[in-house]
């Protein structure tokens, strides 16, 4: 059964995804070369310039870097920063 | 024990804030306003009242100050006129949306440009739309009991109130005002418990962005969409009516005066002829009326008192017997009429009430009058609705030289 919404004004609680499935607004997707990628061919953390400037928060800076597809709008700044050019943009619905 | 004092609007104003035990005062001194300003950063100054005054640079940020203070949980106060009110507008909107229970005393005054100083109703009834209840005060007792009547209106509905009075006219003009009793007021009003919740330990976000339609948040409950809260807002309003008649009836069982819920009326048993208005110009009707009896014409007054929400039910039984109405008001909606009258007008449609309306701008920019002139200008309305021209005739502009 649906939970009511009993504000009589727009509140939430700060959690991800409060403003919705926000990734379903793009049309480029990042897809990552991990040949290319400095912390996936050196195995260490290291670089990780895609989690420092994505503005969205969704890149995890693991090995290999994750990027949370449900959240990401594809903006780009990724690719466009990646000292490596391990990152492609690629228009949403073509298979990578 | 009554405590009866000489004192201006404004004074009555201040005193009723105090009263309220307001905790946040934030204000820009504005004519006619700014003896009402002054008086409560004196108050806080001197330690009489217990409260934040914060001083700001513009009418735009004092009301941006009562909104954070607000949502916080303090009670909060602010006034301002004219231009000062139209510089809040944004907020009074944002007001309005996030549910937060301020009190604003607005002195009304005209609208520049040109340059007025001087008093009518064009600035608050320009702010109509907002989501604010509206409240026009007639007389300095009413200003007074009506900001305590506010705060508990406002904080039982979450709705923000405007309480309207005539600059000068009212704001600066001495009467008798019987204060009411501290430790009565305190049980009059609860203190004020936020809906709005702020705590480190248990976060929100306030007024994030809404999208069109619904969709559930991240815990999965499904939030509202931009009409459901603007439907929520619109549902309270309407029945709005309810708790203003009440919160009316309370007050004059503790403090024994009843201004009247969302109008009143003045010698309307048997009246024929109505004259209605808003504010101290519904004061002077009452006034024409007693003339226009003693010549024989059975003339009552209907003021109204609460313009938003609009009294749509009160006026279709209070005009039913109607012949004639005659709608005197200090504003003009350009390119159409005054916004009291279509109001009124919109409220009769398809009602018993099908009697002949005809509308008389009057006052604007503090241009003087006096209840003879509105006895005569009833008289001419008379002739105009006689002759069957009240639908197809023009407001009349009282005093105004139009060369009509």
């Amino acid at each position: 059964m649906e939970k009511k919404d009993d504000n009589i004004s727009a509140m939430c609680r700060p959690a991800v995804g409060e403003a919705g499935k926000t990734g379903d607004w793009r049309d480029m997707r990042p897809v990552i070369d991990e040949s290319k990628c400095i912390p996936a061919v050196k195995k260490r953390a290291a670089c990780f310039l895609c989690w420092l400037y994505c503005p969205e928060g969704v890149i995890r800076a693991t090995i290999p870097v994750e990027i949370d597809l449900d959240y990401c709008k594809g903006c780009g700044i990724c690719a466009e920063e990646c000292p490596a050019k391990a990152i492609t943009m690629v228009p949403e619905g073509d298979k990578a | 024990m009554s405590n009866v004092q000489i004192m201006t609007g404004n004074t009555a104003a201040a005193f009723g804030a105090k009263l309220c035990r307001v905790q946040v005062v934030s204000a820009y001194p504005i004519t006619p306003q700014t003896s009402l300003t002054e008086n409560l950063s004196q108050a806080v100054e001197g330690g009489e009242l217990k409260a934040e005054f914060i001083r700001v640079e513009s009418e735009h940020s004092a009301l941006t100050v009562c909104i954070s203070a607000s949502s916080v949980g303090a009670r909060v106060f602010t006034s301002t006129s004219s231009h000062g009110l139209l510089y809040m507008h944004e907020q009074l909107h944002w007001a309005a949306g996030s549910r937060l229970p301020i009190v604003l005393c607005c002195v009304n005054r005209g609208v520049g440009a040109p340059w007025s100083i001087f008093n009518d109703q064009q600035d608050a009834v320009s702010q109509r739309d907002t989501g604010w209840i509206q409240i026009y005060c007639r007389d300095n007792q009413e200003i007074i009991d009506t900001v305590i009547q506010a705060y508990r209106i406002a904080e039982a509905l979450y709705v923000p109130v405007m309480v309207c009075y005539d600059g000068f006219v009212l704001s600066h003009t001495m009467m008798p005002v019987d204060v009411p009793d501290a430790a009565a007021v305190d049980d009059f009003l609860p203190p004020y418990k936020p809906h709005t919740i702020l705590s480190p330990e248990d976060p929100r976000n306030i007024n994030p962005v809404i999208f069109p339609w619904r969709r559930p948040d991240a815990e999965g409950v499904l939030r509202d969409g931009y009409m459901e809260l603007r439907y929520k807002l619109q549902d309270t309003l309407e029945e709005a009516g309810k708790t203003i008649v009440s919160v009316g009836e309370a007050f004059a069982g503790i403090f024994g005066r009843n201004h009247g819920g969302m109008l009143w009326t003045y010698r309307m048993e048997d009246a024929e002829i109505v004259l209605c208005s808003m504010g101290s110009l519904a004061t002077e009707a009452t006034t024409a009326a007693d003339m226009l009896r003693d010549r024989g014409i059975a003339a009552g007054v209907a003021g109204i008192r609460v313009f938003r929400p609009f009294p749509r039910k009160e006026v279709r039984e209070v005009f039913r017997r109607a012949r004639a109405i005659v709608v005197f008001e200090k504003d003009i909606s350009y390119g159409y009429e005054g916004a009291l009258c279509s109001d009124l007008k919109a409220a009769f449609y398809r009602s018993d009430v099908a009697a002949p309306i005809h509308n008389v701008i009057a006052g604007l920019g503090g241009r003087d009058v006096k209840a003879r002139e509105l006895a005569e200008a009833t008289v001419a309305a008379l002739d105009i609705i006689e002759a069957g021209q009240a639908d197809e005739k023009r407001q009349t502009w009282l005093n105004c030289h139009t060369g009509n």
